[in-house]
């Protein structure tokens, strides 16, 4: 059990009014709030701290890298890798993906080779590797999905071959919900001698994660949908492969050493990392981890499917409303479509309301295709949402719904 | 005369325009004026079938918005429809203020009210920016017909 009241003071943009109505914030997905311990730090380290890492030998500067550095450790331990040479800083969940592509892809993959990604990708996790395959002259492979929203396992298996040489797919589908069986993707993969590299942006909120279990190869996401400040992201790479990879962006930090003959490049993971990092976000995102496991992740995992659950039963008795993506495995996201009702004005109506719900293609344009739809408006909770809440959104939904029919 | 006419003109869409601001001046919150344009919305002109082709369609939109103009005694006529209720109340005001002028009024007209009863926050949520692509379309179509009339 956490303790919600507790919590929800804990996160000080919760408690204002929106539209004249209490603020209900259902976009957990595409970013989640930040509790005060996490604004106090990022003050704090502009206060306090403030000096660039690695460079220097006074006082301040040996503080920020302390704090830096400690960093990395906590995501170690959020993720389970090995080493903190496995962790790199990167922006975000999408830079982390390109970062993959276009070092890993450069170096290791040759015209006719093959990759594999899925229906339910966001964006993100397309567009690099088209944009690699298009240069490498590859091959793009997508594995189907089902009505409910699961991959089809025998398709999956059916697109494995030699050629294939990188998997990339989601851990949580962030448009359905669905919770990939990403152990077995990575098993099979590794079969046919292929990489394996898992967004793990709608994951890495909700439940452990252990990379060394799952034995993936690159797991990337963002701090930000994890209660920490935009900006900063996670790659966790192995580190035999992060070795043989050339670096991504050339400049200070990521060096050995420089002359115009030739240069050497640094060790893991500083290879990966040129130029001044966002040190503020960093050191924020640590207080975010440490934040995380005070509450506690089971807890947190156990409250937000509590959420899902008394969500989508009581959704189910709009009418005309339809849950797209109902498999059996599902993390705290629900997105549905009403008939006669557009997507659109739905969000508005809620917005209207206090609520802020996403509407639209949530960056998977080929995912709404699947399903012969433009969008659909959808609900993510976070560990500081409650029933009440849901139950008050469905209330409305009900209402707004009658009124745009 | 031509020159009266064309001032005349300028003059009702400022005035239509005008009785749109006060007509939302009733309203003190989101949700009432979402229903009332609900409410427009339901109430737009029906477009044909036949005219709700990917040529008509505007880019830009989160919703889908058609959008098709005829010239009738020199000036324009608009059909337009979208999947969005609350787009087909935006668009019926439009339509209302630009419905039945003259080419080179439209195109030379100011539209305040917009801007006065709040459309614009409204319609720029999402990155969809679709009332401003709406608004182009118009202008465009009215810039056609004017060349033609030239
Ligand atoms: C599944 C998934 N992958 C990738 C991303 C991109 O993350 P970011 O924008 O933080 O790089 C998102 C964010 O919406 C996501 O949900």
């Amino acid at each position: 059990m956490l303790n919600l009241s507790q919590i929800r003071n804990d996160f000080p943009i919760l408690h204002q009014q929106i539209q004249g109505k209490p603020l209900i914030y259902f976009d957990n997905a595409a970013t989640s709030q930040k509790p005060q311990a996490v604004i106090d730090v990022l003050n704090n380290y502009y206060q306090k701290i403030n000096s660039n890492v690695h460079r220097g030998v006074h006082t301040l500067a040996e503080r920020s890298t302390t704090a830096f550095e400690a960093t990395r450790e906590a995501v170690r331990k959020f993720v389970n890798a090995k080493t903190i040479e496995e962790i790199i800083y990167t922006k975000g969940t999408t830079e982390g993906i390109n970062l993959v592509a276009s070092s890993y892809g450069k170096k290791f993959l040759t015209k006719g080779d093959e990759i594999i990604i899925s229906t339910m990708e966001h964006h993100s996790n397309i567009v690099p590797w088209q944009m690699l395959c298009e240069e490498k002259d590859l091959v793009l492979k997508v594995i189907p999905i089902n009505d409910d929203g699961d991959l089809i396992w025998e398709e999956f298996e059916k697109l494995l071959s030699p050629k294939t040489k990188i998997v990339a797919v989601t851990h949580v589908s962030n448009a359905l919900g669905t919770i990939n069986p990403v152990k077995k993707i990575t098993e099979l993969a590794h079969q046919v001698g292929a990489v394996v590299l898992l967004d793990g942006a709608q994951a890495s909120p909700h439940f452990e994660i252990d990379v060394q279990d799952l034995d993936c190869d690159f797991y990337v996401f963002s701090g930000h949908k994890i209660y920490a400040p935009t900006g900063i992201g996670i790659l966790y790479g192995k580190k035999a492969i992060l070795e043989q990879m050339p670096p991504y962006l050339g400049g200070g930090e990521m060096i050995k050493e420089v002359t115009f003959e030739k240069t050497t490049y640094n060790d893991l993971p500083f290879k990966f990392e040129a130029g001044t990092p966002n040190i503020a976000d960093v050191v924020a995102l640590k207080t975010a981890i440490d934040y995380i496991h005070s509450v506690g992740k089971t807890n947190i995992a156990q409250h937000e499917h509590n959420l899902l659950t008394f969500a989508t039963d009581s959704l189910k008795t709009i009418k005309g409303l339809k849950i797209i993506g109902q498999a059996k495995n599902k993390a705290s996201v629900i997105s549905f479509i009403v008939d006669g009702a557009h997507h659109m004005d739905i969000g508005m109506m809620l917005d209207a309301n206090g609520i802020a719900v996403r509407t639209g293609n949530h960056c998977t344009m080929p995912l709404m295709k699947r399903f012969g739809i433009t969008g659909t408006a959808r609900a993510s909770f976070a560990m500081y949402n409650s029933i009440e809440e849901v139950e008050f959104f469905v209330k409305k939904l009900d209402e707004i719904v009658q009124q745009i029919r | 005369m031509k020159l009266f006419s064309k001032f005349a003109k300028i003059m009702k869409i400022n005035e239509i325009q005008d009785e749109i601001i006060e007509e939302f001046a009733l309203f003190d919150n989101k949700n009432d004026t979402y229903n009332y344009i609900i409410e427009l919305g339901k109430k737009l002109v029906f477009m044909p079938e036949n005219y709700k082709i990917e040529q008509n369609l505007i880019k830009g939109c989160q919703s889908r918005v058609w959008l098709f103009p005829e010239l009738h005694e020199d000036k324009i006529q608009f059909f337009a429809d979208s999947d969005s209720t609350i787009v087909k109340g935006i668009i019926s005001l439009l339509v209302r203020v630009l419905d039945q002028q003259y080419p080179a009024d439209i195109l030379t007209a100011d539209l305040y009210f917009i801007d006065k009863i709040g459309l614009q926050s409204m319609l720029s949520m999402n990155r969809s920016n679709g009332l401003l692509a709406m608004i182009k379309q118009i202008k465009m179509y009215a810039l056609a017909f004017e060349s033609v009339q030239k």
